[in-house]
């Protein structure tokens, strides 16, 4: 199923967010580079959605128009069926790497977006999500004595702190080593799990994405469009080992290009 | 034998000051004095109450001098450097500007604000605006894109957003800058006060040498800007110390 025609999600969930024929084209030393082309997704409430492709495809530029830092040059991305014009705090971008603001401890950190609240609502908010990332013990550790893991996890607490309805995490376990990133998968399903908040996660990791999404949205090399997506309907906790889940994981290598075999 | 770390360099400074009084007293009717000579000027400014008077001149003018600059500068630069085009608009005039020695403005000093504090004042304030200026629009450059944005995502005011990431992302930069800024002036104020005022540690220098040739006084004046200048940049160093400041070099 080759197509850029938008993709009707699970009928029961609502729409949350939907891109129309977005199209990026930068701007390099008065050369025009097409980066998007004709972008057209329909994500829904709730769902965790993974966009991949070959590395310097757009994966980012997809998930900062979406998010609101990029303007597209044609088409619009609509949430909640009003049209992001900026950033906004209802959705949160959790970034590769120093996302964290290193002059803020991590209690001070995760209560960035909460100068709103008043003093006690705020405490137990930070307090709540210092315990759902598993940071008790580091409430006034600053970011530098923090492992890239913690950090990560951090940035996560601070973006979920805000109730936002979209995170959009650009990488998020990009830096990490092999087996932290493993485990950073299981927290983060845990807590979309008992959250349920519309994920979309940009990766350039195969089985990270055949381990974590509902779909999988594969985008082509430079300039990107949609070249598939995929649906994962295989129930969490998932056997990584299953055919089912290596047919599925097989077919995202093809999509990608990959051969079978190094 | 092991000495201590922190007995090291002031053996090393003892060793220094003995070879220089037994050079000096192997060549007697020198004008220089030997470290004896030089504590015994140190020790008659006190008894006539001169140290202190021009310790106190002198850290009022570059105190003066330094926190104008700082409030106008760091400012105006951090503006620059946020909105490009205004930078563009003031960066050739900044760079003529800044070459210009602050001693060669002593003439135009003195013109304006005659022989006094004022005119030290101004030294202090020319010598440091320029290059506060250049730290706070570099300081702004080099906040990582990655600071801002995660800024601009949690929907902050733009007031908020000064207070809370860029103020916060630019101190390490703007206190290594202060830091190197406070030297400059305390070089400044020296020169500045052998010209345009008659107190101060600059005059104290000049006026031993113009009033007999009193080269103890001139050194004792040389060592306590030396002792002096150590201090503050001791003083700066500390607040680069402070956990939420340093940041910066703890990224790595």
């Amino acid at each position: 199923m080759s197509t850029t025609e938008a993709v009707t999600p699970e009928p029961a969930a609502g729409l949350k967010l939907r891109t129309q024929h977005l199209g990026v084209v930068y701007d390099r030393d008065g050369k025009s580079m097409p980066v998007l082309e004709d972008i057209s997704v329909e994500i829904a409430d709730g769902e965790f959605i993974c966009l991949v492709g070959p590395s310097g495809c757009g994966k980012s530029t997809l998930l900062n128009t979406m998010a609101g830092f990029l303007s597209p040059t044609s088409g619009s991305v609509t949430i909640d069926g009003e049209t992001v014009s900026g950033p906004d705090p209802r959705r949160i971008l959790v970034f590769q790497e120093r996302g964290v603001f290193p002059w803020l401890t991590v209690e001070g950190n995760i209560g960035f977006g909460l100068s709103k609240l008043s003093r006690t609502e705020r405490a137990e908010r930070i307090a709540h999500y210092v315990k759902t990332v598993r940071l008790e013990g580091f409430e006034n550790t600053y970011p530098s004595d923090l492992s890239g893991g913690m950090k990560q996890r951090l940035q996560v607490a601070r973006a979920l702190a805000v109730n936002p309805d979209i995170l959009y995490l650009d990488e998020p376990f990009g830096a990490l080593d092999s087996i932290t990133r493993v485990i950073m998968r299981g927290e983060l399903l845990r807590i979309w799990q008992t959250e349920r908040r519309t994920i979309i996660f940009v990766t350039h990791d195969i089985d990270e994405a055949v381990q974590l999404a509902d779909r999988v949205v594969v985008l082509s090399s430079r300039p990107a469009r949609i070249k598939d997506i995929l649906t994962i309907d295989i129930p969490h906790p998932r056997n990584i080992s299953s055919p089912h889940y290596l047919e599925l994981r097989d077919e995202l290598l093809k999509q990608i290009g990959l051969a079978y075999e190094i | 034998m092991k000495l201590p770390v922190w007995l090291r360099p002031i053996l090393f400074i003892a060793a220094l000051l003995a070879i220089w009084e037994i050079a000096v007293d192997l060549h007697p009717g020198q004008i220089l004095p030997g470290p004896i000579g030089v504590a015994g000027g140190i020790v008659e400014l006190l008894q006539h109450g001169l140290l202190f008077k021009y310790v106190i001149a002198s850290l009022f003018r570059v105190t003066w001098g330094f926190i104008l600059a700082a409030l106008l500068a760091i400012p105006l630069g951090l503006t620059l450097g946020w909105y490009r085009r205004g930078e563009m608009a003031f960066n050739p005039l900044v760079q003529i500007f800044r070459p210009i020695s602050p001693l060669a403005w002593i003439p135009i000093a003195i013109l304006w604000f005659g022989v006094g504090d004022l005119a030290a004042i101004f030294l202090i304030f020319v010598g440091c605006f320029f290059p506060l200026l250049l730290t706070a629009m570099s300081a702004v450059h080099n906040i990582p894109a990655v600071y801002i944005n995660a800024g601009r995502n949690f929907g902050l005011s733009p007031r908020a957003f000064v207070s809370r990431v860029l103020y916060p992302a630019v101190i390490p930069q703007l206190i290594v800058g202060l830091r190197i800024t406070l030297g400059v002036a305390w070089l400044v104020v020296v020169a500045a006060e052998m010209i345009s005022v008659n107190s101060g540690l600059g005059f104290l220098i000049v006026d031993a040498r113009n009033a007999g040739n009193r080269y103890d006084l001139v050194v004792a004046g040389m060592v306590m800007i030396g002792a002096i200048g150590l201090l503050l940049d001791l003083g700066m160093r500390s607040l680069e110390q402070i956990k939420a400041f340093r940041w910066r070099s703890l990224e790595g």
